[in-house]
């Protein structure tokens, strides 16, 4: 049986390969085909939809502007929350990176510890910050700055904060990680020709680091563009993202072929950020990042 | 094991000790002030000293090596006249103003990486413009003067190459030029060699002197390649354990290695136990560990029965059949054939191996053969009981 195989035989690879293969062609190709058929199913009533294939679903997204607000406050949202991420996440980044701590590894512990506890109970704590009863207005009111509880929570800051919460470690590690592959020797030749440290940073570290700062804006991008659970749980009805669109046409109206309609957009929108991303700078980086 | 020389040359730069006159002598000009001068220079990392003592003047256009073993502070010493080492305490001047708190950026220094550290995001000609953009130089001139050091390393036309599409010799080049473009004070490489294959090192060390020679330019070289630090340098300064052991030219610490330290990790000199038992006039009678009595030149006379080493190079044994006053029978053990001479290990008896590097007349000899190892009276140097040079 295994007569005349060579170490490196194709059979042997294609042998190996195959189980993450299997997975993948069932769990996500064969779904996301039956989705793109679905979008072209008729609506009947909530519930029902018939197999008479027809353009509906696409002409109705692409004239509602109901539709194109959504996607709109979604791109914003997302962009707004990665760039913000971009700003606070590279001075930790930094901070990790030049410190002369002998312990690093536990600042990069610090990063991860958040994720020890359940991403939806960590978005609910904002709740108790940021509620009328919550922390903020509780304390502004006994110290009499305020009279009445400020709106903050139900709001698109609201959101975009949980957001924050929530990615500003994908940035830090992507940061981090770019900056970890610069040779520190880069740095003492600029200086040795004549740079002051802030003119080194900006013709050599800035730059270097530019990969993986680009990396975590994707990332973050990505994630917030695609988020469901924070503005549902710290959103108002008007703070809703794409992602509630879906989950409301699917389970509120019981619109299969519209809500199919709606994901394969959100996932073109998000894979093409990906793709353009991986174009100019390739998605290894990523890689990195995450596995750091 | 401390030379004198690094003590008591301090006061007086260029007149003391053996060092010191030799520092003198190949001054073209008479006086002048030091490109750059240690002044008692230690430095410390925590508690671990990683150099004590460290005095040098260094000669304006003259090309110094620091060379030791790793770990021994010669790479400290180049990164702390750069700045980017804070020296505990001592002063260091270039071109005779004193640097110790002066910036890095400010130092007017060229500096050359053991990995090249060019700019892999900027082109060849953006990294060797780099230390020119910071001298607000004008651009048209930046454009003359960057071209002028390209020639000069032989890369002309290659400004647009990004770093990654040359070779590590073409690398070297380029950080080369970088450094002098800007004609700094002095020009610090540190081990910028050893890097690079043993074919185009040779070419490197050939072109980097012939680039020093031309600009005129002070340059510390770091390296703990004897070979680099004996072709290249007009004064080699041999350091170990944060010391320096030997300041001279490369025949001085060759031919007259201060310390034993020095005798072994320049060409590694055969290091033969014993003590005097006779002085007759100018010649010390030595009773060899290894059983044998040698006839070798004293500088002076000495004490009878003082413990002695006599260094004697693996160059100056001869094997076989010369006349020669010092005759050690013995079988060899080892045979290197290099070609046109070969490096044979002797055994001279009581567990005491020399080294022979001789040129080959006919077959190279066996190993297992019996032979006669020979040296002449006048080619060794005496250590004394604390391995320092008898002089």
């Amino acid at each position: 049986m295994t007569k005349g195989w060579k170490l490196y035989d194709q059979r042997l690879a294609w042998i190996l390969v195959a189980p993450v293969l299997l997975l993948l062609i069932l769990l996500l190709l064969l779904p996301i085909a039956m989705m793109t058929v679905y979008t072209f199913f008729t609506f009947v009533t909530a519930g029902v939809e018939s197999a008479v294939l027809t353009f509906d679903n696409w002409k109705e997204f692409l004239t509602d502007s109901y539709y194109h607000g959504f996607l709109w406050k979604t791109v914003r949202v997302g962009a707004i929350t990665a760039v913000i991420c971009a700003i606070l996440g590279y001075f930790p980044a930094y901070f990790i990176w030049a410190t002369t701590f002998r312990h690093k590894w536990l600042l990069l512990l610090l990063l991860i510890v958040p994720f020890w506890i359940s991403f939806t109970i960590r978005t609910f704590s904002w709740i108790h910050i940021l509620g009328e009863q919550g922390l903020i207005n509780v304390v502004l009111i006994r110290l009499g700055v305020i009279s009445e509880p400020l709106p903050m929570l139900y709001t698109e800051g609201a959101v975009i904060m949980g957001l924050l919460h929530f990615l500003l470690p994908y940035m830090i590690l992507n940061v981090y990680v770019s900056l970890e592959s610069i040779d520190r020797t880069l740095i003492a030749a600029a200086r040795s020709m004549g740079c002051t440290s802030a003119q080194a940073f900006r013709e050599v570290t800035l730059p270097l680091s530019m990969p993986g700062l680009g990396a975590g804006l994707l990332l973050c991008f990505v994630l917030a563009a695609g988020s469901y659970v924070t503005p549902q749980l710290l959103g108002g009805s008007r703070d809703a993202l794409f992602g509630n669109l879906i989950y409301d046409t699917i389970m509120g109206q019981l619109n299969w072929p519209m809500g199919a309609t709606l994901s394969i957009v959100l996932f073109v929108l998000l894979g093409a950020a990906a793709a353009a991303y991986s174009r100019y700078m390739g998605l290894s980086q990523i890689m990195k990042g995450l596995s750091a | 094991m401390h030379d004198d020389n690094s003590h008591d040359q301090q006061p007086r730069p260029a007149s003391a000790g053996a060092a010191g006159d030799q520092l003198a002598q190949s001054e073209r000009q008479p006086t002048g002030m030091p490109a750059v001068e240690f002044r008692d220079i230690d430095i410390f990392y925590g508690k671990f000293a990683a150099v004590r003592d460290f005095s040098l003047a260094i000669r304006k256009g003259s090309f110094v090596t620091l060379l030791g073993p790793s770990g021994c502070g010669k790479t400290t010493i180049l990164r702390s006249i750069a700045g980017l080492v804070d020296i505990s305490s001592g002063q260091i001047s270039i071109g005779g103003k004193r640097v110790d708190d002066i910036p890095i950026y400010k130092r007017n220094i060229g500096l050359v990486f053991q990995n090249y550290a060019l700019f892999p995001h900027k082109n060849v000609f953006d990294n060797v413009a780099f230390g020119l953009k910071y001298r607000n130089v004008p651009k048209p001139e930046i454009v003359r003067r960057v071209k002028k050091a390209l020639d000069m390393v032989r890369l002309p036309g290659s400004e647009t190459k990004l770093p990654s599409q040359l070779s590590g010799g073409q690398q070297q080049r380029i950080a080369l030029a970088r450094a002098i473009v800007f004609e700094p004070e002095v020009l610090l490489l540190d081990e910028p060699l050893s890097a690079l294959d043993a074919n185009m090192r040779e070419d490197m060390r050939v072109e980097i002197k012939k680039i020093q020679r031309e600009t005129g330019i002070t340059a510390i070289f770091v390296t703990h390649d004897q070979e680099e630090a004996l072709s290249m340098s007009d004064h080699i300064v041999v350091m170990n354990a944060g010391l320096i052991e030997q300041i001279g030219s490369p025949a001085q610490v060759y031919d007259q290695p201060a310390t034993a330290f020095v005798a072994n990790f320049l060409g590694k000199a055969n290091m033969l136990p014993g003590s005097v038992t006779v002085m007759d006039g100018k010649m010390a009678m030595i009773a060899l560990a290894s059983g044998h009595v040698v006839k070798v030149a004293a500088p002076k006379a000495l004490a009878t029965g003082s413990a002695v080493t006599v260094v004697v190079r693996p160059q100056k044994l001869t094997v076989g059949t010369a006349g020669a006053a010092n005759r050690l029978a013995g079988r060899i053990v080892s045979t290197s054939y290099l070609g046109g001479n070969a490096v044979y290990e002797i055994d001279i008896g009581a567990g005491t191996l020399v080294r022979a590097n001789t040129l080959i007349d006919g077959q190279p000899l066996r190993e297992g053969e019996a032979v006669d190892v020979c040296f002449g009276p006048l080619g060794c140097v005496l250590l004394d009981a604390q391995g320092l040079r008898i002089a």
